[in-house]
């Protein structure tokens, strides 16, 4: 392994060294998705519901007005979450009142936090119990001056790494990255694939061959079966679409806790 | 006279490294797409400097796109505002904008990068129009990206495209207007980024767009410089027209004709739709790949716009106007719909021209600070010709309920 050398003031943050641990002692990770805001009332029941059910950390999405990164089913998601009105500051105060036990991530695009202030969106953020962040229009040549105030913040900033970086890009990324790195499954936006793209186990490989901090893999991951064969080499899988689809199509919040469980079950069995 | 043979004046100099006017640009896309950007970037850098390719562009602006285009001089609207009024005319181009200036470019850039199908946003549909017109001419494949509501108001467009060989698929998200657009575009270029080049419309978009869009329009400056001259003699403020005026959507036609004058004294006015006023407003923000001014509410979510002009109907604008708003070398205006539907009939019935809705917006403001302009000699961009927008004026002047839910101001 050619893994980057960990500057030696870093110490790992609660995101980090809750996912390291658990990796080392060989469980797959489960980072499931719940939209701040969908469905309205019930969103912050998910967060204590997935953890209850074998979540490693969860990602918080914070809805966006124009979601690039988005396939019709998160952004149906957030459309209904915004119109709910949903904003930042209600996510965040939903996300305070809950205790999952896990660390949690929030996921949102870069003008929500350029927009309230670096400082105050980190601040923002730690003050909900939100550990890291992953700002998926915020790529390496623009996260510096985001990256400095989380630092110090002490927010884990989560990097992506897509399919279509060179390898030279690859040691970049994630030796900026806090927490884990985030592989992008295949080359395309959020959303159910029938079946898994070869270039997820590709990226999984590739980064797993970098780097020594946990490596998840996510968007395209559809189902428990595809989430057990990523995990054959990554340390573990994000899944959203798969969860908000039960929901939109009027499966209760139970209904995708179950599904959690489900994906659970089938990461343990790798 | 070459694209690259003026020298580019310092005020609308080159973009930093990363692709930054001042503290404005940059690339704000999602990781799958950084490569593609600085492929493009490093292609584009090559293309531009290599005497070649702008030969094979400016071959195709003259003998394609019919350029260079004339400036006109309006002796009766003139003589009705009191100050002398000068026309580029960009609404003589093929396919009747100054679109197709930028995308011929960009399809020759593509084609040779060795890419097989361009994908487009467009709101009037102009620049889908011009898209189109490049693919057929170069033999490319072209998928359109066009809100709902776009469609229904520029239904001519949408045929000519599809006549044109290309596939208009509707952005149904959001205010499926041009901003729902460009989400789908991008939306699609990060999942077949391979084989498939972005065609963006305007200045704006991650870098290096606004700057390679630039450069594609420059010609709409160096003409009108060259024809300035030539036409107010010396004497007239050394041939140079007092007031350069153009219509800002994203950006790109006000950019070119600035692009020829920001080294001169030349005041530089853009006219915003009022309700798309994004310079106006001074608030910064990130879409659509860069940072710039940005229309949002309190907690950054993007506002949709509101404009009777499609083209218009953007809540952002290209990187280097907030810059040149910044450093106080643009001004930026709003104008009404209404205003603007004035403004229309007005260029019409004195000078035989119909103008596009767009640039009405130039006129607009001109009409409302003709005793600031008394004497002067202002040249406005006619960024393109009416045709398109002339059923949905007619709606309008004839009191159609739906064709005046279109006017907001
Ligand atoms: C004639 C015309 N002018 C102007 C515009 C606005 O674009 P920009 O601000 O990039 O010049 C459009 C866009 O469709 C147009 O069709």
């Amino acid at each position: 392994m050619t893994a980057t050398p960990t500057p030696a003031t870093w110490t790992p943050g609660p995101l980090e060294a809750a996912l390291r641990a658990k990796r080392d002692e060989g469980r797959k990770l489960l980072c499931p998705y719940v939209m701040g805001g969908y469905p309205i009332d019930d969103w912050p029941r998910l967060i204590e519901g997935f953890a209850s059910v074998g979540a490693d950390a969860l990602e918080i999405g914070i809805p966006f007005s124009d979601p690039v990164m988005d396939g019709p089913t998160v952004q149906e998601a957030s459309t209904l979450a915004l119109d709910n009105g949903t904003d930042p500051t209600t996510v965040l105060a939903g996300v305070a009142t809950t205790e999952p036990g896990i660390p949690l991530v929030a996921m949102t695009y870069y003008n929500i936090c350029f927009h309230m202030g670096h400082e105050r969106f980190a601040s923002s953020l730690k003050q909900a119990g939100i550990s890291g962040a992953i700002l998926p229009d915020l790529p390496l040549e623009e996260v510096d001056d985001w990256a400095r105030v989380a630092d110090a913040e002490g927010i884990e900033t989560v990097m992506l790494a897509a399919p279509t970086a060179p390898d030279e890009r690859l040691p970049r990324i994630v030796s900026r990255s806090r927490g884990f790195v985030y592989g992008v499954g295949l080359v395309g936006i959020t959303g159910e694939r029938a079946e898994l793209a070869s270039s997820a186990l590709e990226m999984a490989r590739r980064l797993k061959d970098t780097t020594d901090l946990p490596v998840i893999i996510g968007i395209g991951v559809s189902s428990p079966e595809q989430a057990a064969e990523v995990a054959e080499v990554a340390d573990g899988v994000v899944v959203a679409s798969a969860i908000l689809r039960r929901m939109l199509e009027g499966g209760s919040p139970e209904d995708a806790i179950e599904f959690v469980g489900q994906l659970r079950a089938a990461l343990d069995s790798v | 006279m070459t694209a690259t043979d003026v020298p580019t004046p310092s005020v609308m100099g080159d973009p930093d490294e990363g692709g930054r006017f001042g503290r404005f640009g940059g690339r704000y896309v999602p990781e799958t797409l950084v490569p593609a950007c600085a492929e493009l970037e490093d292609a584009f850098r090559e293309a531009w400097s290599d005497p070649e390719f702008i030969k094979e562009f400016n071959d195709l602006l003259r003998d394609y796109a019919g350029r260079p285009s004339p400036v006109t001089e309006c002796h009766n609207l003139s003589a009705e505002l009191g100050f002398r009024v000068l026309l580029k005319r960009e609404d003589l181009n093929h396919t009747g904008s100054h679109k197709i200036n930028n995308v011929l470019g960009q399809a020759l850039l593509a084609k040779r990068m060795g890419k097989t199908r361009l994908v487009a946003e467009t709101g009037a549909g102009q620049h889908g129009v011009a898209t189109a017109t490049a693919a057929a001419l170069l033999g490319m494949e072209c998928i359109v990206f066009m809100g709902e509501v776009d469609i229904k108001r520029q239904a001519l467009n949408v045929f000519r495209m599809r006549l044109l060989g290309s596939e208009v698929r509707p952005a149904l998200s959001g205010s499926r207007t041009l901003k729902d657009a460009v989400n789908e575009a991008m939306r699609y270029w990060v999942a077949a980024v391979e084989s498939t080049y972005y065609c963006l419309g305007s200045v704006m978009g991650p870098h290096p767009y606004p700057w390679m869009v630039r450069e594609f329009h420059r010609v709409i400056g160096n003409e009108a410089r060259e024809q300035c001259a030539e036409l107010l003699g010396p004497e007239s403020n050394d041939g140079v027209p007092d007031v350069v005026v153009a219509c800002v959507g994203g950006g790109s036609n006000a950019i070119g004709i600035f692009s020829g004058f920001a080294d001169t004294n030349a005041e530089l006015v853009g006219a915003e739709p009022s309700g798309g006023a994004a310079v106006g407003r001074q608030v910064p923000g990130v879409v659509h790949g860069s940072m710039s001014y940005l229309m949002q509410d309190e907690f950054g979510q993007v506002q949709e716009a509101h404009s009777v002009s499609a083209g218009l109907d953007y809540p952002g604008v290209g990187p280097e106007h907030a810059h040149l708003a910044e450093i106080g070398r643009a001004r930026y205006e709003p104008v009404t719909d209404t205003e603007v539907i004035e403004a229309f009939q007005l260029m019409s019935r004195t000078e035989g021209i119909i103008p596009a809705l767009e640039p009405a917006h130039g006129l607009a403001w001109m009409v409302k600070a003709k005793d600031e302009l008394a004497g002067k000699v202002v040249l406005l961009n006619m960024s393109g010709r009416g045709d398109k927008d002339v059923a949905q004026v007619q709606a309008i002047l004839d009191g159609d309920a739906e064709a005046l839910e279109t006017m907001r101001s």
